[in-house]
């Protein structure tokens, strides 16, 4: 097995007595696009901003293609950036802008005019070279923030929520394309994000993170699928949370409010008796009895929203409730509040979560 | 609305004239040295007199090196303090006011006392040595306005962020001031530099308690000799003051503009 390009080793970053960050410990592989993705406050921007050199780890190292580089200050660790707020140096054009690490580096006037047209070209926007930063739109500037930063060749690129000042239409388009250029140089990248959506479509692996400790580390398809704690399940989509009692760990039967399901993925070694979290995806449940080896769930139709192509239907249960979106039908009127109604799903779509029943 | 505009323009007008009256009044005054009529002689006497020129000269050549040795500590200081010790402002804004607290006859007695020829470094001993002495008294007394300026211009750019991204990108910390930081803020430091101008030319205390040929002691040498020519050079003094706030005004257009959020 190859060694990891970037390992962070059990850092732990402390703010005067606020230890922000406990102990972070993971492995990038050359060429990977990983996301961190988590609330504000959780920690991903300080792990990068470790990662860059502007912070130093408390405890903790953090090493690349086998070499320490924790106390390497950030001018020699030969890593680009994109920042949220573009960060574009005010008082050079754009030409200016994307040679400004060329030429610290010491390149020639040559090399560096066809380096500044390379990377122009790769982010269309050749011919811009002369305008200032405050005659060009957020999705350019951003533009020209991701060529300074690849200009010179980086071992590494880090985005610290480059999308997030932009508008929904530019932000879409413009991930994509960062996506295609990180994809063009193969560079490895990490992405911070508090956007769930930017990270499942961007990233080949995505690490959640919840108050300065790693949740889930996996790809979009395992983390959207299979989140493995109620955090996960609750911050990446819009999963169904409830609380069960194992009734029999051997055979998978679950008692959710005096009513049994069975699960196909067994108890996460919870023991019969033990109070446990499942979460169910909105997609996997259906409205009706089915027979053959479905669970089924009795309860109440709670509200109904009108959505267009969607109807959410909230079912309450005695104590909780779980919503469901079934598509818009014409010529079949939708169900109304206070409606007795069973919803369903298979054994395989109940995903047993890590951690205690709340 | 009407009546408060009107009250604007009285107000407006008032401060005006209390400005403008003494200033004609001295302007007038000066063109009086003939009992014939209005003439310049005043200011011809004061412009062929070698002695102006000599002292103005020296008070340029001084202010020019204490705005160079001005930029050289209070721009990377309040860049640093701004950056790594943004606690500590209020503490460093309160030791830049104190030369506007301590008289400048305070400071050149301290400085005559530490730097005299009985001291271990007796800068005092030779002209040069006075000469630096009194670059750096005009460079404490200059303080408020530079760092001020300077602390301005920082304001209006990320600094943190713009210092990070040079970092990023391999510059060094000298390379980020001199590249990224100083360009972005040159009117803040070129307002500052004109104000620092402005003290040095018409500075007397310290000038005269070191015995340097300064402008300030040059004019109140001749206004303690002469009547007309004294308000020749109070006019000319002002129009100095007032090309150097054109200047800052005419360089604000050059400056680098922030982008669009």
């Amino acid at each position: 097995m190859s060694e990891p390009f970037l390992r962070i080793e059990k850092i732990v970053k402390t703010f005067k007595n606020n230890t922000v960050i406990h102990g972070v410990d993971m492995a990038f592989d050359k060429g990977e696009f990983i996301s961190f993705l988590g609330p504000s406050g959780c920690g991903k921007t300080t792990i990068l901003r470790m990662i860059a050199g502007f912070e130093r780890p408390t405890t903790g190292s953090i090493v690349v293609d086998g070499k320490d580089i924790t106390d390497l200050p950030p001018n020699q660790r030969n890593f680009g950036m994109v920042f949220q707020a573009y960060a574009l140096f005010p008082n050079m054009n754009v030409f200016d802008n994307v040679a400004f690490g060329l030429k610290i580096a010491g390149r020639s006037r040559e090399q560096i005019a066809a380096r500044v047209d390379e990377m122009l070209k790769l982010i269309g926007l050749s011919g811009f070279e002369k305008r200032y930063p405050f005659e060009l739109s957020g999705g350019q500037q951003q533009r020209v923030a991701l060529a300074r930063a690849l200009a010179p060749s980086p071992r590494m690129l880090l985005l610290d929520e480059p999308l997030s000042a932009l508008d929904a239409k530019i932000r879409v388009s413009l991930r994509d394309e960062i996506r295609a250029v990180q994809r063009a140089l193969g560079i490895t990248t990490i992405f911070v994000t508090h956007d769930q959506e930017e990270a499942l479509s961007m990233s080949d692996r995505i690490c959640v993170l919840n108050a300065g400790r790693i949740e889930q580390i996996g790809t979009p398809f395992e983390i959207y699928n299979f989140p493995k704690t109620r955090f996960v399940a609750s911050f990446v989509g819009t999963l169904n949370i409830l609380n069960a009692k194992v009734a029999d760990a051997a055979t998978g039967r679950l008692l959710i409010e005096g009513q049994e399901i069975v699960t196909a993925r067994g108890t996460n070694g919870r023991a019969t008796g033990d109070a446990l979290a499942v979460a169910l995806r909105p997609e996997a449940l259906s409205l009706g009895r089915a027979n053959g080896g479905s669970n089924n769930l009795d309860g109440t139709i709670d509200e109904v929203h009108f959505l267009g192509a969607v109807v959410r239907i909230r079912v309450r249960f005695k104590d909780s409730a779980i919503s469901l979106d079934t598509f818009n039908r014409p010529h079949a009127a939708p169900p109304e509040r206070g409606q007795p109604i069973t919803v369903n799903f298979g054994r395989e779509d109940i995903l047993v979560l890590e951690g205690p029943a709340h | 609305m009407k009546t408060s505009r009107l009250w604007a323009w009285i107000v407006f007008a008032l401060g005006a004239l209390y400005f403008i009256i003494p200033l004609l009044a001295t302007f007038e005054f000066s063109l009086r040295i003939r009992r014939d009529g209005y003439t310049f002689d005043a200011y011809a006497s004061v412009f062929s007199d070698p002695k102006f020129h000599q002292t103005f000269g020296y008070s340029i050549v001084v202010g020019i090196c204490t705005i160079v040795v001005g930029i050289l500590v209070i721009v990377p200081a309040a860049y640093y303090v701004r950056l790594k010790m943004p606690a500590l402002r209020p503490i460093i804004e309160f030791i830049s006011l104190l030369p506007l607290i301590i008289p400048a006859i305070i400071l050149v007695y301290g400085y005559i006392r530490l730097y005299s020829s009985s001291s271990w470094l007796p800068l005092t001993n030779s002209a040069m040595g006075t000469n630096i002495l009194l670059t750096l008294g005009y460079v404490a007394l200059a303080m408020p306005y530079m760092y001020r300026a300077v602390d301005t211009g920082l304001r209006t750019i990320d600094v943190q962020t713009l210092t990070e991204a040079a970092s990023i990108l391999g510059a060094s910390q000298t390379t980020i001031i001199l590249r990224v930081i100083l360009p972005n803020i040159v009117v803040a430091v070129l307002s500052g530099a004109f104000l620092t101008l402005a003290i040095v030319i018409g500075e007397f205390t310290i000038a005269s308690l070191l015995n340097r040929p300064a402008f300030g002691p040059y004019m109140q040498n001749i206004g303690a000799n002469r009547a007309y020519e004294p308000a020749a050079l109070a006019v000319i003094s002002f129009l100095i003051t007032w090309a150097a706030m054109g200047a800052i005004q005419l360089l604000a257009r050059f400056a680098p503009k922030t982008a669009k959020p």
